[in-house]
């Protein structure tokens, strides 16, 4: 044992210092318990993009198709159906599809890259349920409207672009994936135009 | 003889682990108010329940295989093939509604009698997380069956995690582990429902049960049995012998050990509740659809959703409130201030007063009031979101927070009735 009189400062400097790099530990040690919860390689494989045959829906058909898990609404709509989708815009939170819920390329009046062509995540944005497609039967939800997206869980209420009606729990527009076409009938989900 | 093997043996324990001390304190020589009543058995009870979903939980882990492909054909595997797997599963969910059903009782308790006052605040908060691990603990149960409602009950409460802004999308992605609920999020699941969980939960338990013998227990006068030392006569002194760690510091009357006097009247509750327990368990494991929902005999589906998504229905009040708000955000901010309300509620009750007997009339109503509410935002949460289910919904969240509000408006200076000095007999 040195005689010397203890360096107060000294000694709070390196119990500082100590904590910091133990502080640093901690947190470099806590990286791979947190890291190990992201999907891992064989979940995002499995989240490859999915090729879609467009040329057989019929004109107000809607199919679906699953990318990542989840339900991909692609609906042929009517040129009538096309025409009339400005005419309830006043009925709609969001009818110019300002909140980004679709890539840019998608950001029109109707939501899509043909304006045929519906390409949607059948996923409520309120807590991601189903909607249900009414073609035809919509009015009994929204008067004057022929066809729309009714959510059977909670009553949110999408229009044939997929845009939210005004007083339902959902708070945003159906989201249009990333979605591109690879020649007039592929459509292809996953790869947006430009990208691939 | 054999007296003195025993005695010698606890003797020799005792130099090493002061076994018989902790004994003493906690159980044979602890101070109990006199004037427990039935609200009482329900800690006991809640403990009971722990022990049962300890013990046919890690049974249940000996046959069920915790992945996407395995785990809805190992539950049915458990439930035929099994030797008494139908009954260690009935055991395990009965057990998950009984814990709830025994919790809120508790927690009513400690709101008629003012458990939660000062100086039970922290009691009172370590018993708010026992019941938020609880939460946890049953959500991810629930995921482990993998039926379809299990499946889409998941789904939305992951979405609420959604919501938290910027990060809200790589939130849930990191909390599933996929881009969808898949066997990821159902494996992690299970490491935290039968490791993570049930370890934090049993630290939480024996933290609240220290507490509550650092303060005592309250009681049903809300009069404190522990008096300033020297301040009552030798001959009203309670006659027990309690631990000295109560009795050095205080003078201790109107108490009785709770080890015999509420060991045995706990087991005749005990008796009480297992009959009603196993009437269900035997006669309706399924609690009416209630306790094990229809949709979930069906495999997890990630591209059909049940008609009507409901949560168990322990969840329902909290959900109800998330959903009578029509604005997504809000919602989950309501449903969370729902709880932080009552984490808060030694702060909101601004009286001295502990017990409903001695609080005025309109404590007596907001108490009432409140636990109607409660109850009918729990029968909503099971229905349908209608219209009207929503209004009534909306006016049941209001008296939900209107008893906090209320409280702390009325507690300053409210009218009760002077509190007697001790128990009466």
């Amino acid at each position: 044992m040195s005689n010397e009189p203890v360096n107060n400062g000294r000694r709070r400097f390196l119990t500082a210092a100590t904590a910091v790099v133990g502080g640093v530990g901690v947190v470099g040690a806590a990286v791979p318990f947190i890291a190990s919860w992201n999907p891992s390689a064989r979940a995002k494989a499995a989240g490859a993009p999915v090729e879609v045959n467009v040329g057989k829906i019929q004109p107000g058909q809607l199919i679906r198709a699953e990318w990542r898990g989840k339900p991909v609404y692609v609906v042929r709509r009517t040129e009538k159906t096309v025409n009339d989708l400005a005419k309830h815009d006043d009925q709609l939170r969001d009818p110019n599809s300002e909140k980004a819920q679709q890539p840019a390329y998608a950001t029109n009046a109707y939501r899509s890259i043909k304006p045929e062509f519906l390409v949607a995540l059948g996923v409520c944005t309120h807590l991601g349920c189903a909607p249900t497609h009414h073609g035809g039967d919509f009015a009994e939800f929204v008067e004057g409207v022929p066809n729309g997206f009714y959510c059977p869980c909670h009553g949110s209420k999408f229009d044939m672009a997929g845009r939210v009606f005004q007083g339902v729990p959902a708070p945003l527009n159906l989201v249009v994936p990333e979605h591109s076409f690879t020649s007039d009938d592929i459509l292809l989900i996953g790869v947006g135009q430009g990208d691939a | 003889m054999l007296m003195k093997v025993f005695t010698d043996f606890m003797g020799w324990i005792d130099k090493r682990l002061p076994v018989t001390d902790a004994w003493n304190k906690h159980i044979a020589q602890y101070p109990a108010p006199k004037n427990f009543n039935f609200w009482y058995i329900f800690g006991s009870l809640a403990m009971l329940v722990l022990v049962n979903q300890f013990l046919t939980g890690i049974w249940l882990t000996m046959n069920y295989e915790p992945s996407g492909e395995g785990a809805f054909a190992s539950i049915e595997y458990i439930m035929r093939d099994v030797d008494f797997g139908w009954l260690l599963r009935y055991m395990h969910s009965t057990g998950a509604s009984a814990f709830f059903i025994v919790v809120y009782l508790h927690m009513m308790r400690g709101l008629m009698y003012g458990s939660y006052q000062k100086p039970r605040e922290l009691l009172w908060i370590f018993g708010m997380l026992i019941f938020l691990v609880l939460m946890a603990e049953a959500f991810m149960g629930y995921l482990l069956p993998w039926g379809n409602m299990s499946y889409w009950g998941a789904q939305v409460i992951i979405s609420i995690f959604g919501l938290v802004p910027i990060i809200g999308d790589d939130l849930t992605l990191w909390i599933r582990g996929d881009y969808v609920i898949s066997g990821a999020t159902l494996n992690r699941f299970f490491a935290l429902h039968v490791i993570a969980m049930p370890l934090v939960l049993v630290l939480l338990v024996f933290l609240h049960i220290l507490a509550l013998h650092e303060v005592g227990s309250n009681n049903p006068e809300g009069i404190d049995i522990k008096k300033p030392k020297g301040s009552v006569k030798p001959e009203e002194l309670s006659k027990f012998t309690f631990h000295k760690q109560y009795s050095d510091k205080y003078d201790i009357v109107d108490a009785v050990p709770f080890h015999p006097y509420y060991t045995v009247k706990d087991i005749m509750y005990v008796v009480g509740f297992l009959f009603l327990f196993c009437w269900v368990m035997f006669f309706a494991p399924e609690g009416g659809g209630y306790f094990m929902e229809a949709p979930n005999f069906t495999p997890a589906n990630g591209l059909k959703t049940p008609e009507h998504i409901a949560p168990v229905w322990y969840f329902g009040p909290f959900y109800t409130i998330l959903r009578v708000i029509p604005n997504a955000m809000l919602g989950a901010i309501g449903m969370f201030s729902a709880i932080i309300v009552l984490f808060l509620l030694p702060w909101f009750d601004r009286g001295t007063v502990k017990s409903v007997r001695y609080r005025s009339k309109l404590h007596l109503f907001n108490l009432i009031q409140f636990a109607i509410c409660f109850v009918v935002l729990g029968v909503l949460g099971t229905m349908p979101a209608t219209p009207i289910a929503n209004l009534i919904g909306a006016i049941a969240s209001f008296g939900y927070f209107g008893f906090f509000v209320a409280l702390w408006l009325y507690s300053k200076n409210e009218n009760t009735k002077p509190v007697p000095e001790r128990i009466a007999d």
